[in-house]
């Protein structure tokens, strides 16, 4: 191969030739609300199946892992060919469950902190299909405050022993590797004493359970981990310096869709754009013709289309250094704010049929299951309360909180008094 | 603001940021608040030199561009207006500028307008009940080889300091355009007082003016796409102008957070500040971006520009007002003192948010245009 990069205009071209031959158009129902529990599992396991299909397609025809570096199995090239891949992408399938966290921020601390052999190894897998990962990071003893995880790492001889619990991860049932934030060392601060480990989920060892949600869905898993052996060699990064690998770990989680590893098609955020389905839900209530639902409309517009230009100008203030990349909480906090409106928005269009439907209602039905759920949103990958501190006291350089645990030993910091779950 | 500049954006950018530092001083703009054209003629000329009114003029007319862009290089003078608040008919001049080069009118009219010793301004907008965006009740009538203009424009801006008048009406069912000297027998002039301090408008009354058919830009009644045009025009520079305003008020409002102590703390300190302040942070991160975006797809005619632009005004109209509230509240008592600055961005943002449509008849029109995309199911 050349070391020349290959042209835009070259790569789009190979990316439209593949989409249109290979990919399955979307249709706009089956994006219509990522909150709904609509699917039974077997349709669950067979859209799973069908999108690691997609990306090893995607893998074989040289568009898997756009700015992941060649030797890794990756195209090398630069987040402008992200950008036209996602452009080509408007309207068509691709790989959803693989990009959030299996392509940031997992693969992306593997590229980061990885040794040679884990990259090799599990990168090229990851950009075949055949290994989507989860966070272990959250714990039922700490929502936010991942650092103040109580998952405990021991090691013996060459092996390391595993106890504790982690919870919202989501797919973990069908998913095949996990990262995981652990606490090695007791006797230090809070941060000083954590480590990053990898596992592969199907484990003696560790079990999964799902969570149901107050809409029925059973995506989140909690895990509980019981005398889990791994080896040394899972383990990334140093022993108890995981803080440097989980700040940003952190930090690629919030860059979310903004991150040039995620492939994202335009235009196809949740509910195939949100002014296009608010006009369905108003047409199906015969409001068109209101002034006030047609403002409605366009409010929603309004915040998908300005949330657009955010993650690109996000996106690329970061790649160019013109960003701190703490300014990627800016991105977090908007989404939150821009979903949480527009859900609330579906149910006040929909009217009495968003809480009450029958089978007929059609676009009406349901949008208030979307509104009990709203909050998910603001919840969900860092709260957005979180993101208001990053950006106050990371990007506008504002006085931190008072972090009581910072100076004592982990095991004498106050803890909440019942550990829920 | 555009997130990376060229070199030679950079620099045309700065030289006008640096003449407004020593041209419109706080000082001076509360000198002209009761000056009765709001902003002073060398003023105006020395900025026209700097490039201020050649950017939407194609080349054969005189005009020059910094980047392939002439609309985008002039968000850069937009918003360092916004960030001095600075006086003078930048949208309105540009506009008309714009139009006139577009329709090959008359390069004599062009040249006056492009080194500054001229004025134009866009005749538009009309008072309640046809203060709409779309509803233009003003009439131009053909008579022979003449037209007759009939009926009253506001708000129109520096009328009294212009030479020309571009005038949007309607001749039956289509829309006209024509320029008018603002001499002309018939056209009278009422001030307007407003929330601005150097931005001067006025009533402006058509009694059967008369112009010759030769005035028309483009042709009679098929002038709808051009004002689509100009109205695009006018709502990018009045976006680019609102953020740089809501940028210099951010800035003023953290530095004011870091160093007024109450209780023995700086504001900066409180959390509740804090996530007031992210807020904030958030709505003027997602107004540049939606500002430049909604730029570069006007400049470029892409099939989503009335779109981007409407979405832009409805955001930046309300949360660039929204913000420079929340700065009056952040600092107290002196945010609603004439003596503090903070009120000179203000103005400027409340007087963006409701020109060219408030930012719930833009959701409107953003309505009207996801309709025209989805076909009937």
């Amino acid at each position: 191969m050349s070391d020349e990069v290959e042209s835009l205009d070259g790569f789009r071209e190979r990316a439209r030739v593949f989409i249109r031959a290979s990919l399955r158009p979307v249709t706009r129902r089956t994006v219509a609300s990522a909150l709904r529990a609509n699917r039974t599992d077997e349709e669950e396991l067979a859209d799973v199946a069908r999108e690691r299909e997609v990306q090893r397609m995607m893998f074989d025809a040289g568009l898997a892992g756009i700015c992941v570096p060649r030797e890794y199995g990756g195209q090398g090239l630069t987040p402008a060919h992200q950008r036209v891949l996602n452009a080509e992408l408007r309207g068509y399938e691709y790989p959803t469950r693989a990009q959030v966290p299996t392509f940031t921020p997992c693969l992306a601390v593997l590229l980061e902190f990885g040794s040679e052999a884990q990259r090799r190894r599990h990168v090229p897998a990851i950009l075949k299909g055949e290994e989507l990962w989860m966070q272990f990071l959250s714990e039922p003893s700490c929502g936010s405050d991942v650092a103040g995880a109580l998952t405990s790492a021991v090691r013996d001889g060459d092996e390391w022993v595993l106890n504790g619990s982690k919870v919202w991860t989501t797919g973990a049932w069908w998913s095949d590797w996990g990262l995981c934030l652990a606490r090695t060392n007791w006797d230090v601060s809070k941060h000083s004493g954590l480590t990053v480990f990898m596992f592969p989920i199907k484990s003696p060892g560790i079990e999964v359970r799902r969570i149901e949600m107050l809409n029925g869905s059973k995506e989140f898993c909690q895990e509980f981990l019981t005398d889990l052996r791994i080896p040394d060699s899972y383990r990334i990064g140093g022993v108890d310096t995981g803080w440097t690998v989980g700040s940003r770990w952190m930090f690629h989680e919030r860059m979310s869709r903004n991150s040039p590893l995620v492939t994202m098609p335009e235009g196809t955020t949740r509910a195939g754009g949100a002014g296009a389905t608010m006009h369905a839900i108003a047409r199906a209530a015969g409001r068109l013709a209101d002034p006030g639902a047609r403002e409605l409309i366009g409010e929603a517009q309004t915040l998908q289309l300005v949330g657009e230009a955010l993650r690109r100008r996000i996106g690329q203030g970061i790649t160019t250094r013109t960003m701190s990349d703490q300014s990627s909480a800016i991105g977090r906090l908007f989404v939150g704010l821009a979903e949480t409106r527009r859900a609330t928005i579906a149910f006040e269009l929909a009217g009495s049929a968003g809480a009450t439907w029958i089978d007929d209602d059609g676009d009406l039905a349901e949008w208030g299951i979307d509104f009990l759920m709203r909050q998910a949103m603001c919840i969900g990958g860092g709260t957005t309360e979180m993101a208001a501190n990053v950006i106050s006291e990371r990007v506008l350089g504002m006085p931190r909180e008072a972090t009581p645990d910072r100076d004592l030993p982990f095991r004498d910091v106050p803890r909440s008094r019942t550990a829920p779950g | 603001m555009l997130l990376e500049l060229s070199s030679e954006q950079e620099f045309f950018r700065d030289t006008t940021a640096r003449f407004l530092d020593d041209n419109a001083q706080v000082a001076e703009l509360r000198r002209l608040r009761d000056d009765p054209a709001g902003f002073g003629r060398n003023y105006w000329r020395r900025g026209a030199e700097l490039g201020w009114t050649s950017l939407l003029v194609s080349e054969r007319d005189g005009g020059v561009a910094i980047s392939s862009s002439g609309l985008v290089d002039l968000t850069l003078i937009a918003h360092e207006f916004g960030r001095h608040a600075a006086p003078g008919p930048l949208v309105s001049t540009n506009v008309v500028a714009g139009a006139l080069s577009a329709a090959g009118a008359d390069q004599d009219l062009i040249a006056g307008l492009l080194d500054g010793s001229s004025i134009g301004t866009w005749c538009f907008s009309e008072g309640a009940p046809h203060d709409g965006l779309d509803d233009i009740a003003f009439d131009i009538a053909v008579e022979g080889d003449e037209l007759v203009l009939n009926g009253v424009k506001r708000p129109v801006e520096s009328a009294s300091e212009a030479s020309q008048l571009l005038v949007t009406g309607r001749t039956g069912g289509g829309l006209t355009q024509v320029i008018v000297p603002a001499a002309a027998k018939g056209i009278s002039l009422r001030p307007m007082r407003g929330v601005d301090l150097t931005m001067r408008f006025s009533v402006v009354r058509f009694d059967d003016v008369r112009v010759p058919v030769a005035s028309v830009l483009g042709r009679v009644g098929e002038a709808a796409a051009d004002v689509e045009r100009q109205l695009q025009h006018a709502l990018v520079l009045l976006n680019a102008e609102a953020v740089g305003a809501m940028q210099r008020a951010f800035e003023m409002t953290v530095e004011w957070a870091f160093d007024r102590y109450s209780f023995g703390r700086p504001l900066a300190s409180y959390q509740a500040l804090k996530h007031r302040f992210a807020h904030m942070a958030t709505w003027l991160q997602a107004s540049h971006a939606i500002s430049d975006e909604a730029a570069r797809a006007v400049a470029e005619r892409t099939p989503d520009a009335a779109e981007l632009v409407s979405a832009a005004k409805a955001y930046i109209g309300e949360y660039g007002a929204e913000l420079l509230q929340e700065c009056v509240q952040l600092h107290g008592g002196i945010g609603v003192t004439f003596e503090h600055d903070l009120h000179l961005f203000l103005r400027r943002v409340t007087l963006a948010r409701a020109l060219f449509g408030t930012p719930a008849e833009h959701r409107r029109r953003l309505a009207d245009l996801v309709a025209q995309k989805e076909v009937p199911s």
